[in-house]
């Protein structure tokens, strides 16, 4: 049974390679990356044997904490990373529950993520290969760490499916992860300024890491080596504690995962309002504009690119002010707008095939077109001046309020009319509807990524005028090439707009059908 | 407004192949307006295929299609008003609650608000979704959600719903209540196409019946032609074929002791 569920595994795995050719290329290329990077931590641990105990140590155990915490922590954010032995998968099967621990275990290890954290947990045993007692330890203590990093990231998931199953729960969960990994960058700056304040900060991290579930086992043949029986002892307990402890937890929250598949309760939206559908004008551009405000609040996959606006100055201001130049501050309008305008460029695989609707009621192409674009130029035009005005403001750079808004307001209109056309007329591999949006579709990356490029290559063009007027007003500091930008973003956005608007109106009252024929492939 | 004299849809030469495989292979359909006509076949007949090309959903490789005599791939849009489409296995805007999802539908045909907001009272009550308006799509069981889909097909008032699956995974008492809806539509003078593999149903609703395999029409006509003395379901197993007899593998049988 065991060995079944593990063969089902690479079953799974070997079929989804065989899907698409490009994937199987991407996969090939991730799989050279990837053990490059092995090889590295190989090498690296090997180096190790070469410096003192106490940095090796720190090192190690340091490594060892972020590993475990990683397989931890990550199923929480990241749901469905491993579907093909998830218990609500496998609950039809009459499979006796400690048959399921194990053969979960034995899957988990396994696994890509588990082979890769095996090889270079055992690499460990390198670096202690001057002192046979801890390589030796090393090497079992390997096996008990890689066990703890699965039995835990197993456990995670099974008690986290009892906490939220919940639509709301999950697409929040989602979201909520997005935020530290875009100030990322100010995070890892802000936390080695810290470290290097504190010169001996890594060995004391080290040390309480050493004593905690996550890094005990990763620090026993250090202080085996170092001669420290009693503290390896001490750890070498804490360490199979944990994955008792683990093993003690995963059981019943199996149990209750297999016994309890989810459900998710349903969600009122209100008094049988009709919200943005009872504002807009009561035509069908209203509509689709109604809808769309709708979707840009209820839709993960919306609210994404909602979510980073906010982060942006943020971000210019950390970067701005380490790198003295109070100016960076002022991209926070352009940046804005082009991200902005440029969510949409997707919108109809977005839709998936419940665009059929429009298809079935015959509404016009231009209708669909503006009724999109109104949408996001409600809450996208206020949103954008009062960024560029605030940052302006805030960094006193006045005299440059006029071309910044030039720029701006270019890349919102004109970048409206590119998605306009580009959305209808690609179907794009974007997430489904209600899946993550951080989910890539097998085999669609790379027309993905090559859209996005053309997308961004074209807008930028289409920006030149206004851009280099306003950039000219920067270098000489005189007023009048500011407005000038200004009135040219203005013109030419809105006419593009106009042409953009209309052109991908044509297109889809001509390729409806063949745009639903290729969603419809895409489900 | 519609001629009762020209066939509310009329199906010629129809083809459509994906790549190799021939999906709809030459088909001839004339649907009698007032009628309610069903459409039966095994999986993968071409029912869909065909449905969603009459309605201008999908493009045919050739073959000529009429709703009430207007030419639906050279008037796509003045065919569409014509038409109330339920398509199975499409999406709907499911982030919308359901009382939305019909207005939304309503306002895309272009009627006025205030036609829009008393039909979707009407159908949602007719439904018995009326508790559920409020309820976001996604969070309907799947009964319900062909019921809103109905709704939608059902808003602007077409003199011909087309209706792939409508039963599918719907409750009893709810399925009875669209038959009554759908019954009287068609005494109205409406007519309705339905597909389904539930023959008993076809064969007490519908006045007519098309047998469809292989992307062509075996048998056509009234119910009581097509079925020809036996019942609905037999002479659809008769034509289609491919029905198995026997009581399969031994060890299926509960009586049987080989229990490895």
């Amino acid at each position: 049974m065991v060995a079944h569920l593990v063969r089902l595994r690479f079953l799974i795995l070997w079929n989804g390679l065989r899907r698409s050719t490009w994937q199987f290329v991407a996969s090939i290329l991730g799989a050279l990356y990837g053990l490059g990077l092995l090889l590295l931590v190989v090498v690296g641990l090997v180096g190790l044997s070469f410096v003192p105990i106490d940095l090796a140590r720190t090192l190690i155990v340091i490594g060892g904490s972020a590993t475990v915490l990683g397989w931890v922590l990550l199923p929480l954010v990241a749901t469905g990373i491993d579907q093909t032995v998830e218990p609500s998968r496998l609950g039809i099967f009459p499979i006796p529950l400690n048959t399921l621990l194990v053969a979960l275990t034995v899957s988990g290890v396994l696994g890509i993520a588990g082979i890769v954290t095996s090889i270079a947990a055992l690499a460990t045993a390198l670096a202690w290969w001057q002192y046979p007692l801890a390589a030796l330890a090393a090497i079992v203590c390997a096996a008990i760490g890689v066990l703890t990093c699965v039995v835990g990231s197993r456990a995670v998931i099974a008690l986290s499916t009892r906490i939220g199953t919940g639509r709301r729960f999950r697409e929040a969960k989602t979201l909520i992860i997005l935020v530290p990994l875009i100030l990322l960058g100010p995070l890892i700056v802000g936390l080695t300024e810290a470290i290097e304040r504190l010169d001996d900060f890594l060995p004391d991290l080290a040390l309480i890491l050493g004593f905690t579930p996550v890094g005990a086992i990763w620090a026993v043949p250090a202080d085996i080596a170092a001669g420290n029986l009693g503290r390896a002892g001490i750890e070498f307990l804490i360490a199979i504690a944990t994955l008792a402890v683990l093993f003690a937890l995963w059981r019943p929250a199996l149990r209750h995962a297999l016994e309890n598949p989810t459900a998710s309760a349903p969600t009122k939206a209100g008094k049988d309002s009709l919200g943005a559908f009872a504002r807009f004008p009561a035509t069908p551009t209203g509509a689709v504009a109604a809808r769309t405000l709708i979707y840009w609040m209820r839709d993960p996959r919306y609210a994404q690119s909602l979510i980073t606006v906010p982060l942006i100055p943020v971000l210019l201001f950390f970067y701005s002010s380490t790198t003295d130049s109070p100016a960076l501050l002022n991209a926070t309008g352009p940046i804005v707008a082009l991200l902005l305008a440029l969510s949409i460029y997707a919108d109809i695989s977005y839709d998936n095939t419940a665009f059929a609707l429009h298809l079935q009621t015959g509404v016009r192409g231009t209708a669909d077109r503006l009724g999109r674009v109104i949408a996001l130029a409600i809450f996208a035009v206020p949103l954008t001046v009062a960024l560029t005005v605030g940052t302006v403001w805030f960094s006193n750079t006045w005299s440059a309020l006029a071309g910044l808004l030039g720029i701006s307001f270019g890349l919102l209109l004109s970048g409206f009319a590119v998605s306009s056309v580009i959305s209808g007329r690609f179907a794009l591999a974007v997430p489904l509807p209600g899946e993550s949006p951080f989910k890539s579709r097998p085999g669609g990356n790379m027309t993905l990524m090559l859209t996005s490029f053309a997308t961004w290559g074209i807008l930028t063009l289409l920006v030149l005028p206004e851009t280099i007027l306003a950039v000219i007003g920067f270098i000489t500091g005189d007023a009048i090439w500011g407005w000038a930008s200004l009135l040219v973003g203005l013109a030419l956005g809105a006419g593009l707009l106009v042409v953009g608007v209309r052109w991908g109106g044509a297109i889809l009252d001509r390729r409806g059908p063949d745009l639903l024929a290729q969603l419809q492939a895409q489900k | 407004m519609v001629d009762a004299h020209r066939p509310a849809l009329e199906i010629q030469g129809l083809t459509k192949r994906f790549g190799e495989k021939v999906a709809v292979n030459e088909l001839q359909l004339v649907v009698p307006t007032g009628s309610f006509y069903g459409l039966v076949g095994p999986n993968g007949a071409g029912k869909t295929t065909t449905l969603s090309m009459a309605t201008g959903l999908m493009r045919p490789d050739s073959g000529e299609i009429r709703i009430h005599g207007v030419n639906v791939w050279e008037s796509l849009v003045e065919a569409k008003r014509l038409v109330g489409v339920l398509s199975d296995g499409v999406r709907l805007f499911d982030r919308l609650t359901g009382a939305q999802l019909v207005t939304y539908a309503g306002l895309l045909s272009g009627m006025t608000r205030d036609v829009v907001a008393e039909r979707t009272a009407d159908l949602l009550a007719l439904l018995d979704l009326d508790t559920a308006g409020g309820t976001l799509v996604v969070d309907y069981s799947a009964g319900m959600t062909k019921k809103i889909a109905l709704a939608c097909a059902l808003v602007h008032a077409p003199s011909l719903l087309v209706l792939d699956e409508p039963f599918e995974s719907v409750d009893p008492v709810s399925s009875a209540n669209i038959r009554d809806i759908l019954d009287g539509f068609v005494r109205s003078g409406g007519t309705v196409i339905v597909s389904s593999h539930a023959m008993d149903l076809v064969q007490r609703m519908c006045d007519h019946v098309a047998i469809i395999a292989q992307g062509r029409v075996l048998a056509a006509g009234t119910t009581e032609e097509v079925r020809a003395g036996s019942t609905l379901e037999d002479r659809f197993v008769d034509l289609v074929g491919g029905r198995r007899h026997g009581e399969g593998p031994a060890w299926l049988r509960t009586s049987s002791d080989s229990a490895s």
